[in-house]
């Protein structure tokens, strides 16, 4: 079941094929591309310690799809590891862990190929990932040896291959994501309340025109047409009049709300209900549609951005730039297009869909045409350069990470001057210590309470004499390295989630590092 | 007792029959911790065995119902009950993990429970191939807590008052903790509730209101998006032609028929859009529902189950009682107390307010109640100070249906409280408190007045 799905319409009768009944409730969120890019990939895990996270992450990505997935381990199960994992059972004992963990993940899927590579001095790390540029993404958990990490460093510039680590112990975890270089991301999912973008203070000349031949004589319509003349027509037409009289458009909120007044107030309410539902709909949409739309903090830091000459010649790099020129000449983003529902004739709103896609068509045009001048654009694709133009406002650029000892010591303070404010500003207390005080047993999983203490004073000479410090690294001392499975479930499903992001291009994923804790249930995302 | 380091084999472990199974669970749960409360939290052989001894219900074993199985089994659980109704699906092979393709067809309840119990040796779950309201209150007395990892409102409704109606204050142990996951595409919460004693799930209800139904004039006459050239062959072209006895909804030559009929309505007026999976998706309410993200939520659920059963540190209760998981862009948590409300229909101690305007007759008042936030009902029978209408028995339905076409304002007056009941959502009375929202003179009285002169 390898066929590659193009056709999303199946021949009728037929109904979907056997994978697109298995995955129906996934390719509602990523679609088939998504889906074709989750089979093409390859995930090794490096696993460790108790050994549960890494498994329960594979576990989310077998259930979906994933194409392969290896198991470096060199692990024998234990008594310890029935406790905790359950992809392993009483056969298991003394067998090595990653071949048998390998084999009852596989049972979850037959479309997942699984393979186990047992650690020992003949197959150490180094050697599993000696020039071998065959995985997508790499997995390993903590505790791991330093000259180990090295190995995957490599590695990741190498291969230029994402990274993650994971570390669950006792209640705590965190994980942090290493992107080769900047990631760029066009289909992002934004919430569809969001992305309605009607330009109705800037309408082009074919809209316009369509709206004043709908209410040129609006008072004299009959009151079927009166009812349904669709509220985006209803907008623009008490723009036109607002414009007359005031010889600007409404900007303020004050203007904004005596403007939706005068929305309201052209309602007819001498019929059985009162009113027009229409009319409601656009009083309604006035406060979110009636303004100039602004270039979001992500699209600007994509525009303000100059990629490296190797990035440059990425399709998205050429598109972005385009579609700067673009915004540059009109001041505005392409169009995306599409029309929310809202009550119309049929005829009427399907002569309105059809002018907003032709609007989208030209300004995707006009992209393609400064594209395909560029001396590397001559085989983008149109349908990137359309769904570029569609996600415009919502494209999204995550910076790599680069290794810099100062930043964590200059976050510390000033999470630590948050924690300070923390009961003025109702604002929950930062998880970092957390994250510092699991990451101090990165190596040595059994350390204590002062072991931990001592190493975070080294960036952060403070943490000794700060109780919460004091009691998150006894928490952690408490775990002794053991993993909880609720915490190293709930921490497999969030890195699965990540993993999947990052190999379907995606949705968003972290920038870098996710903490949870699971003492008040919550999670904080930091920059680290 | 220390840990086998296992990163190469070059750093030797301890011999695995020293290291005894549960030794990281009792890491937490022999060792006190910085933020477990004293008061609470026992070391002793006795308190850790606890837990043993604890009956756990699982309501549902589908996608998050699996989760919270293999969670609970791990978390030293031994006394488990699953319960549910339905039968797999190959859809649900994509997260419920449990199950195999040989298995499509067979109780989930059954297999899930079969399969956990030969993983994890020592645990015994019962399975209840069946409806929650299949069982009485003497079953559901007997568990210590209840996980529920379920799709729908209603049926969460239905066990919340089934608790509510539980708890008796003269016997502690008839207050069981209900905890509740719920996920949508990379979304999801959690929320931990106890009975008559923080807020409840119909006091959360308004978190989570119906999408609004499209109005019928709209499928019938001027359909827009390939969604209601759907709901019209749902709805009105499958009513009118009868291609089969009944609306089998995973009968692919049922969605077939539907598919081709709204694909040709939409082809009639030039709707782009309509295929086969958004047929389906509509016809069938089709939550996108990953893997992952009922791990994150099922975990969640059972890490505060394993804290409220050992006390090994806080959980969320008493204050904190909700986290909303969002994974869609980067990562974000909100976690908060959500507060009991007075005027809660089930476990407040005030009827709930409830604008309605009087000159609607009963019928579309009944009508309205299905998709207000804050009711939510679909099949309500209703008591004023008389019976107003009975769904059934019936002969009662019979009797009171002629008040559906009497106007809301001839029946009750501004201010007046009304019981309203539905079945499906267990047996306590929903008690709301009617605000007229216009004047309202009845043509009875015009009536009345006239014949008098």
């Amino acid at each position: 079941m390898t066929e590659v799905i193009t056709d999303p319409t199946p021949p009728i009768l037929h109904g979907p094929s056997d994978k697109e009944k298995k995955y129906d409730r996934q390719l509602r969120l990523w679609a088939a591309s998504g889906q074709q890019a989750l089979e093409d990939a390859h995930i090794l895990l490096l696993n460790s310690g108790s050994g549960a996270v890494g498994v329960e992450t594979l576990k989310n990505l077998v259930l979906p799809g994933i194409g392969q997935f290896t198991i470096a381990d060199a692990g024998v199960v234990t008594e310890a590891d029935l406790g905790v994992n359950f992809f392993l059972d009483e056969d298991s004992l003394g067998n090595s862990r990653a071949e048998c963990c390998v084999k009852l993940l596989q049972e979850l899927n037959p479309d997942v190929k699984g393979h186990w590579l047992p650690l020992q001095e003949t197959l150490t790390v180094q050697k599993v990932l000696k020039n071998d540029a065959k995985y997508t993404l790499i997995i390993y958990t903590y505790p791991i040896e330093e000259t180990d990490l090295d190995f995957v460093q490599e590695y990741s510039i190498k291969h230029k291959v994402p990274v993650i680590s994971v570390h669950s112990s006792g209640f705590y975890s965190y994980f942090r994501t290493y992107l080769p270089g900047n990631f760029p991301i066009v289909d992002t999912h934004p919430d569809s309340t969001a992305t309605t973008d009607l330009r109705l203070l800037t309408p082009w000349e074919e809209l316009s025109k369509f709206s004043s031949e709908l209410t040129g004589d609006i008072d004299n319509l009959s009151a079927h047409e009166h009812g349904h003349l669709p509220y985006l027509v209803i907008l623009l037409h008490f723009l036109e009049k607002w414009k007359a009289e005031h010889r600007s458009l409404p900007s303020t909120y004050k203007e904004k709300t005596a403007f939706r007044s005068l929305v309201t107030a052209g309602a007819r309410t001498d019929n059985p209900e009162g009113g027009e539902e229409n009319f409601d709909e656009a009083a309604a949409a006035v406060l979110k549609t009636i303004s100039a739309p602004t270039l979001s903090s992500s699209v600007k830091a994509v525009f303000d951005y100059e990629p490296n000459e190797l990035e440059a010649k990425s399709n998205f790099w050429i598109i972005a730039s385009a579609v700067k020129q673009f915004y540059e000449k009109h001041k505005q983003l392409p169009l995306p297009g599409s029309v929310p529902d809202m009550k119309a004739q049929s005829t009427v709103y399907v002569r309105l869909q059809n002018i907003y896609k032709k609007k989208a068509r030209q300004d995707v045009a006009e992209v393609l045409s400064t594209v395909r001048a560029h001396p590397g654009g001559k085989d983008v694709d149109e349908t990137e350069v359309e769904s570029f133009c569609k996600n415009a406002a919502f494209i999204k650029l995550i910076h790599g990470s680069e290794a810099n000892p100062e930043s964590i010591k200059t976050l510390t303070k000033s999470e630590a001057e948050n924690d300070a404010n923390a009961e003025m500003t109702m604002m929950p207390l930062s998880l970092l210590p957390i994250y510092l005080s699991l990451h101090a047993t990165s190596h040595m999983s059994t350390a204590s309470s002062s072991d931990i203490l001592a190493t975070i004073d080294q960036v952060y000479p403070d943490a000794s004499t700060t109780p919460r410090y004091v009691e998150i690294s006894q928490e952690v001392a408490r775990a002794k390295g053991g993993e909880l499975h609720n915490i190293s479930a709930l921490t497999g499903g969030m890195v699965a989630q990540e993993v999947i992001k990052i190999i379907t291009k995606q949705y968003i994923p972290i920038d870098n590092t996710c903490i949870f804790d699971g003492i008040t249930s919550r999670t904080q995302v930091l920059r680290i | 007792m220390s840990q086998p380091l296992m990163v190469s084999a070059t750093i030797p472990g301890p011999s695995p029959a020293m290291a005894s199974r549960w030794q990281y669970l009792d890491n937490v749960r022999r060792h006190t911790g910085p933020f477990t409360d004293p008061d609470m939290f026992d070391t002793s052989e006795a308190a850790v065995a606890q837990i043993e001894k604890m009956k756990i219900l699982v309501i549902g074993a589908g996608g998050l119902g699996c989760e919270i199985l293999k969670n609970l089994a791990l978390s030293g659980f031994k006394q488990i009950h699953v319960i549910d109704m339905d039968t797999i699906d190959v859809s649900n092979l994509n997260r419920q993990f449990l199950f195999r393709q040989s298995d499509v067809g067979k109780s989930k309840a059954e297999c899930a429970a079969k399969f956990v119990e030969k993983r994890v040796k020592g645990v015994s779950i019962t399975p209840h191939n069946c409806k929650i309201q299949d069982k009485d209150e003497d079953f559901y007395m007997q568990f210590t807590l209840v996980i529920c990892g379920l799709d729908s409102i209603e049926a969460r409704r239905w066990i919340n008052s089934t608790l509510v109606d539980l708890v008796d204050e003269e016997n502690q142990d008839s207050l069981k903790p209900l905890i509740d996951g719920g996920t949508e595409g990379f979304k999801g919460q959690s929320r931990v509730i106890y009975p008559t004693i923080t807020s409840c799930i119909e006091c959360q209800l308004d978190m989570h209101a119906p999408r609004a139904a499209v109005p019928l004039c709209t499928l019938a006459t001027i359909p827009r998006q390939p969604e209601h050239c759907i709901e019209w062959a749902h709805i009105m072209a499958w009513e009118q032609e009868k291609p089969f006895p009944k609306l089998d909804n995973d009968d692919p030559e049922h969605i077939t028929w539907l598919y081709k009929k709204a694909l040709a309505r939409a082809q009639e007026f030039n709707i782009p859009g309509v295929t086969y999976s958004l047929t389906q998706g509509v016809v069938k309410n089709i939550i996108p529902a990953i893997a992952s993200t009922n791990a994150i939520i099922a975990a969640s659920c059972c890490n505060e189950a394993f804290k409220i059963a050992t006390n090994t540190n806080p959980s969320l209760g008493a204050q904190e009682n909700y986290m909303m998981y969002s994974g869609n862009d980067s990562i974000y948590t909100y976690t908060f107390k959500h507060e009991k409300k007075d005027d809660c229909p089930v476990c407040g101690n005030l009827a709930r307010g409830l604008d309605v305007d009087p000159n609607l007759t009963l019928q579309e008042f009944i009508d309205s109640l299905a998709a207000r936030p804050e009711a939510q009902l679909k099949k309500p029978s209703i008591r004023a100070q008389k019976t107003l209408y009975m769904q059934s028995p019936e002969s009662l339905r019979l009797q009171t249906a002629p008040n559906l076409d009497k106007k809301i304002g001839d029946l009750v007056s501004n201010g007046d409280e009304i019981g309203v009941t539905d079945p499906s959502l267990g047996r306590v009375d929903f008690k709301y408190k009617l605000r007229f929202t216009s004047d309202f003179v009845s043509k009875d009285k015009l009536t009345t007045n006239g014949d008098a002169n």
